[in-house]
């Protein structure tokens, strides 16, 4: 399968890729490691007239101590990620769960800024990120601005960002020692998840749903649940409240809702062990 | 667009289109035929080359993005004659049925022995996560690349 033709403009800053953003608008598309944009263009649902591609920009490539938080560059790639050893120690579920995207060759090509930003709710990193409660900073012809994860994704691959806007970090709490656990359902190793679900825990417990609706999912009923004191199996039985999961070959809804409950359950439990 | 990339060792240039993926750049402009196409979807590692030292699908890569990288193929592992350590284990514990699988299965060894050089069997599969052989000779696969290890210490 072959993408439809394209023009190709390599970035080699961040202001060159926002300015043919704005250049180019919505015919224009960025291109990361393309593990996910690459696929849609050979077969034909994304069919961009210009790809910039920010693969040479290695400015946006690192994991830094920043005081409060910790600083994570958009193009870092998940293998960089894997093997971090400052997230080994102050975020441990980031670096586990990057390990757990798509398979080895994916992750030394893909980067967290370009799942993020793909917006897919099957995606591993974003519901980890919600229930991390981190930050995403964007930048666009106006100069800088942030996005709390609560209002960064919209529908299904929808995001908050703007067709002129690049995202360029991720900032996520430090957190040493914190329980976690991910908890992926699918058919084959590499596969997308059909159900996940994640779990941090750090004095209060937050919960995420992959693949229950049309973005990542904070399970709100769940944690409630469990603030009141209720069991990890009590308070799984309402992962699945406010989901809209979808049907597709793989799962029904209800099947997806079982999913939700069982993963939940077992997350919660991992967690706290 | 004009690339440059090295190829096993040896520098190429040529005028490719954008949409030009790696494989097909390694394939029909290198004209190395080695290096597989299977499912097209990056799902099942029949492509995977290494590019700058590292696998990768080829099938979901641009050549484009490879302009400037070092590629390896198949063809660029053994010495000669002499099969590269990788492939001397492949045969010795009969690694392969079918073959179509062979060469990525090869290239992603090599570059999970480069990261994990002790690998455990576990290490092993998750490794070769991503790379299927339909003939699901698996369990001799995982043999050959513990032996490819044991070798190279």
């Amino acid at each position: 399968m072959i993408p439809a033709a394209f023009d190709y403009l390599r970035a080699r800053s961040a202001e060159e890729a926002v300015a043919a953003l704005r250049e180019h608008g919505d015919d224009a598309k960025l291109l990361a490691g393309g593990m996910s944009l690459l696929p849609l263009m050979k077969l034909r649902l994304a069919t961009p007239a210009i790809l910039v591609d920010l693969g040479r920009v290695r400015e946006f490539s690192y994991v830094r101590d920043a005081g409060e938080h910790l600083a994570v560059g958009a193009l870092t790639r998940h293998r960089d990620l894997e093997t971090n050893e400052l997230l080994a120690d102050q975020c441990a579920a980031l670096r586990a769960v990057a390990a757990e995207v798509g398979d080895s060759k994916v992750r030394h090509r893909g980067t967290i800024g370009g799942s993020v930003a793909h917006g897919d709710p099957a995606s591993d990193l974003p519901a980890l990120l919600l229930a991390l409660d981190a930050t995403f900073v964007v930048r666009g012809p106006g100069g800088e601005r942030t996005v709390p994860v609560r209002e960064f994704f919209h529908g299904f691959l929808e995001t908050a960002l703007e067709p002129d806007e690049l995202l360029t970090e991720i900032q996520v709490p430090k957190l040493p020692g914190a329980g976690f656990s991910y908890q992926k359902f699918q058919r084959r190793a590499q596969d997308w998840a059909i159900v996940g679900a994640t779990a941090v825990r750090n004095g209060g417990t937050r919960v995420a749903l992959v693949n229950m609706g049309g973005t990542p999912l904070r399970a709100t009923g769940v944690e409630e649940s469990l603030a009141q004191g209720a069991s990890p199996a009590e308070a799984a039985q309402r992962a699945a409240e406010g989901t809209e999961p979808p049907g597709d070959l793989n799962a029904t809804p209800d099947y997806r809702e079982h999913l939700g409950r069982v993963l939940v359950r077992r997350a919660l439990e991992a967690a706290s062990a | 667009m004009r690339i440059e990339a090295t190829v096993n060792g040896k520098p190429h240039q040529h005028d490719v289109e954008p949409r030009l993926l790696l494989v097909q750049y390694v394939r029909e402009v290198v004209g190395l035929t080695g290096t597989k196409i299977g499912c097209d979807t990056s799902s099942c590692g029949a492509c995977t080359v290494l590019v700058d030292g590292e696998s990768v699908k080829s099938c979901t890569m641009l050549a484009v993005q490879a302009d400037g990288s070092e590629i390896t193929t198949v063809e660029g592992l053994a010495a000669g004659d002499e099969f590269h350590p990788v492939q001397a284990a492949f045969h010795e514990h009969h690694a392969l049925q079918c073959g179509f699988c062979t060469a990525g299965m090869l290239m992603a060894t090599v570059s999970l022995l480069d990261e994990i050089p002790n690998p455990t069997e576990r290490d092993i599969r998750l490794g070769l996560e991503g790379n299927l052989c339909r003939c699901t000779g698996y369990h001799n696969i995982v043999e050959a690349v513990l032996a490819a290890a044991e070798s190279r210490r």
